[in-house]
């Protein structure tokens, strides 16, 4: 029995390095053999205090083969959120009515609040801008699986790397394992300090650049992220430096042969299409590994892994 | 000779029993009067600021009848003034002197600078771990939406 059983999972740094690796291990059992039986007679209850279709069918999907039932709304306007109930109501609440809560809520901080209310676990399937932990073990089992390992890999993370939060929790989980970083972005947006700190602190060696091209010779993985036009305090220069994050499928030809790109998704137009047909292109089966990986925490925090 | 020394200690007066917080920022001074609500308050109190002190080259110093602080009023001076001393006096003498100490948490008393914070949006008490920079500044971890603020975002409850 893992010493994770019972445990929320509300931000990576909950866990330790051991911690990630037995997850991963039991993701990759469920990738062998996914359809377990061992839900049968568990509730989950799936709130979602804001809409994320991909996270919440993700992590349903996930729930139903193991054979449990899941319980839950997909938005806030459905429920008694809308009525004003506040927001440990609503969790002594429904732990009543289940053995695990996931959660995705607008708030920061919102699942640590809830996982020290809450008689029943919770895993925060992200709380605003804070942590999305569940997101940082897919990408680190995709990065395991097609790189055969998570220790010192070269890794690019390209885009909006002041707010994008899935490329923070990365940055703090692969610094366990020894990387090296290369941080693409505009000026405006680069990796907040408090990120990089974190690297440093680990005896770990970060490159900053403005230009994707001078990444992609050196990258074992490509982390792509999406610019959004509204973290622009100027939108002019949104305008100049749009184009200049968009990885076509030309630009692979002079990436490694071990070199997969990666992607949180959903995409705008960061990743042209025509690189979805070459075979560096992951950020789907990344999008697939994510139920293996929920399967593999729901089963450990149960206590059933 | 005599003069000089007689000049300085005219500086501030003498309490009877209270407490002295020494050492204070000179920029900060007013900023702790007022976080201790000593603005309002109905004590006999004496302050001075921009002193000369060797040590800090401008100090401020306040004195308070008949007060004893707690060690929740402590940390909220340690947060302003880290560099503050702290002087129990009873019937002239001086029986208790010790530096402020940052606390290691530092609860309900600070609100979390993020507008999108659980503990701004709902009716939750406030939580921050106390922790270094890299520069070796001061910072407050919000318990809750982990961002950090430093000390020119702090802002009492
Ligand atoms: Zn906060």
């Amino acid at each position: 029995m893992s010493k994770l059983k019972g445990k929320s999972l509300v931000s990576i740094t909950d866990y330790s390095k051991d911690d990630i690796l037995r997850i991963l291990d039991t993701a990759e059992e469920f990738e062998a053999n996914q359809r377990q039986n061992i839900l049968n007679g568990y509730v989950l209850a799936s709130l979602f205090f804001e809409p994320s279709t991909r996270t919440r069918l993700s992590f349903e999907s996930a729930v139903q083969y193991l054979g449990g039932s899941i319980i839950g709304f997909a938005s806030a306007d459905t429920s008694s959120v809308k009525k004003g109930e506040t927001l440990k109501d609503t969790i002594l609440t429904v732990s009543n009515y289940s053995d695990l809560i996931i959660m995705r809520n607008p708030m920061d901080g919102s699942a640590r609040y809830a996982s020290e209310v809450s008689p029943v676990p919770i895993i925060n399937a992200g709380d605003g801008a804070n942590q999305h932990p569940t997101q940082c073990l897919l990408d680190l089992y995709s990065i395991r699986k097609t790189q055969g390992t998570l220790d010192n890999i070269d890794i690019a993370m390209i885009g909006d790397l002041k707010y994008g939060r899935t490329v923070h929790s990365l940055v703090q989980a692969l610094s366990l394992f020894g990387a090296t970083f290369h941080f693409v972005s505009p000026d405006s947006l680069k990796m907040p300090s408090a990120v990089k700190t974190v690297v440093k602190n680990a005896g770990l060696e970060y490159h900053q650049y403005t230009e994707l091209t001078d990444v992609i010779p050196i990258a074992d993985i490509l982390y792509m992220t999406r610019i959004q036009g509204e973290r622009f305090p100027d939108p002019l220069e949104y305008e100049k430096v749009k184009n200049s994050y968009i990885l076509e499928n030309a630009m692979l030809d002079e990436s490694k042969d071990n070199m997969k790109v990666l992607h949180p998704l959903p995409r705008v137009n960061e990743i042209t299409e025509d690189v979805d047909d070459n075979p560096k292109a992951y950020y789907f089966q990344q999008a697939k590994n994510g139920v293996y990986v929920r399967q593999a925490l729901i089963a450990t925090i149960l206590g059933l892994k | 000779m005599n003069m000089n020394h007689k000049r300085t200690e005219l500086k501030v007066s003498a309490i009877r029993n209270g407490t002295v917080i020494d050492h204070i920022p000179a920029d900060n001074t007013f900023q702790v009067l007022k976080m201790l609500n000593l603005d309002e308050s109905s004590r006999q109190i004496y302050f001075g600021t921009n002193l000369d002190s060797k040590k800090y080259g401008k100090k401020g110093i306040i004195k308070i009848s008949n007060k004893f602080f707690e060690n929740e009023e402590i940390s909220k001076i340690a947060l302003v003034a880290p560099s503050a001393t702290l002087i129990e006096i009873k019937d002239y003498e001086v029986t208790k002197k010790e530096k402020v100490n940052l606390p290691e948490t530092v609860e309900k008393i600070v609100k979390c600078f993020n507008p999108k914070c659980v503990t701004n949006i709902q009716n939750i008490p406030t939580r921050f771990q106390v922790i270094e920079d890299h520069n070796g500044q001061m910072k407050l971890a919000c318990h809750f939406c982990e961002k950090t603020m430093g000390e020119k975002l702090i802002e009492f409850l």
